[in-house]
């Protein structure tokens, strides 16, 4: 049987100890080898700070609240659904939406590492990625709500979604009440990022 | 024998603490660790299994000590040297001895295209569909790649042994207990699994809550 070996000799500690120094170290040597040019990791760091958000996922929610045909189809097959309003891409090629309800609370983690539907709400927070998120979400999802200022009642059960293999999840939260009138624009403003990971609620109009 | 990442159901970590969501990253240098690491990725050196197992392959001190961005880095550089895309010399400060893959390097026109395409998972597979939507399974009982030692699995240990309920099938997709290894997709049947709360926790929040993990047909047996 092969054996996957484990050395203490792992050649990143070759590297300068500090953080900021190591990843200079070697973006300049990938540099010098012509195998990564700092312009693409410019237009990369661009794509994911100004262009790719949770704006994306925002605008999947607010349109599956106005809209019960696309609503149906996004819970029936999110990745064609998203990838039609352009939402398709990186960590994101297997889309499930899931939907809160009375019933129901969908909630997002990876225990293992740190899987997030790119396309949709951008790169993950912190504390997404974080130990304690990872740790606890799976055991005490509801101690971890209460870390977001989040209470459900006793009747609701939570479904936590452990983010094990290439599909990602996408939670529709429950539209707020007097939101009637609202339209897909105004709807979008009340969709927060947690909202869609399943840690907050959408915000009241 | 379990490796440090599978953390879910770990005691004692504190408090989650929320972030504003216009906050993106707390450094700059956490910008460059997130695009060198596509970058280096797009040289098509390894693959999204091979890169989960070397971050998962750092020393369980170093993981524990180590900030998100950092471990990506150390994986990256411990990556590089595998595949003999970088020299240890080299990671030391000596001049580049060699100079491939060159034609392969991401250039910044080509990187909304690239991230767009993305990597399916999902491949065509012999391995029929075992279980329907509804069924009972039974989870591996140990958390392990029964393949390679000490090798990488997507079968957290606190969902082992575990009796669940097939909610869905998503197709077939790419084992990464093969894929991690170089040993192929070996694509089969993955499947969203439904577990009480009350199956995997000795004190359950709540009796009503469950947890739901996507697991591979050869991670499930039927229940007896």
């Amino acid at each position: 049987m092969p054996h996957d070996h484990d050395h203490d000799d792992h050649p990143h500690a070759l590297l300068p100890p500090e953080p900021a120094l190591r990843v200079k170290a070697l973006e300049t040597l990938l540099t010098r080898k012509g195998l990564v040019d700092p312009a693409a990791l410019d237009a990369i760091i661009d794509m994911y700070e100004n262009k790719i958000g949770p704006r994306n996922g925002a605008h999947v929610v607010a349109r599956a609240w106005s809209d019960p045909i696309f609503r149906a189809a996004l819970l029936e097959d999110a990745t064609s659904v998203v990838s039609d309003l352009g939402y398709y891409g990186r960590q994101g090629e297997h889309m499930v939406a899931v939907e809160n309800t009375d019933d129901v609370h969908n909630m997002v983690v990876c225990t293992l590492c740190s899987c997030y539907p790119w396309p949709l709400l951008g790169i993950p927070p912190g504390w997404y990625k974080s130990d304690a998120y990872r740790a606890r979400a799976v055991r005490e999802p509801r101690k971890v709500l209460a870390d977001f200022g989040v209470s459900l009642p006793d009747h609701t059960s939570v479904r936590v979604w452990d983010s094990t293999a290439e599909v990602r999840y996408l939670v529709i939260p429950q539209r707020p009440a007097g939101t009637e009138d609202l339209n897909e624009a105004a709807l979008m403003d009340l969709v927060t990022r947690d909202s869609m990971i399943g840690t907050g609620l959408a915000k009241s109009p | 024998m379990t490796r440090v990442h599978d953390m879910g159901g770990r005691f004692g970590d504190g408090p989650v603490l929320p972030e504003p969501e216009h906050h993106i990253f707390d450094a700059e240098w956490h910008k460059r660790a997130l695009a060198l690491t596509l970058a280096a990725g797009a040289l098509g050196k390894w693959n999204i299994d091979t890169s989960r197992h070397a971050r998962e392959s750092l020393a369980p001190k170093d993981y524990a000590r180590f900030g998100y961005y950092e471990k990506w880095i150390a994986a990256l550089a411990d990556l590089l040297v595998k595949t003999d895309v970088v020299s240890r010399a080299e990671l030391v400060g000596a001049l580049p001895d060699s100079r491939p893959l060159v034609e392969k390097a991401l250039t910044a026109d080509a990187v909304p295209t690239v991230l767009a395409k993305g990597g399916p998972a999902d491949r065509p597979s012999d391995v029929i569909q075992m279980f329907q939507p509804g069924a009972m399974v039974l989870t591996r009982h140990r958390a392990e790649n029964t393949a390679v030692n000490g090798g990488h699995t997507r079968l957290p240990s606190y969902a082992s042994g575990a009796k669940g309920q097939i909610l869905r099938c998503h197709g077939t997709h790419v084992l990464p207990d093969c894929a991690a290894h170089g040993l192929g997709d070996c694509a089969e049947p993955l499947y969203a699994v439904a577990f009480a709360a009350s199956e995997l926790w000795a004190h359950p929040e709540n009796p009503r809550d469950q947890v739901v993990l996507d697991l591979w047909q050869s991670y499930l047996e039927p229940t007896p």
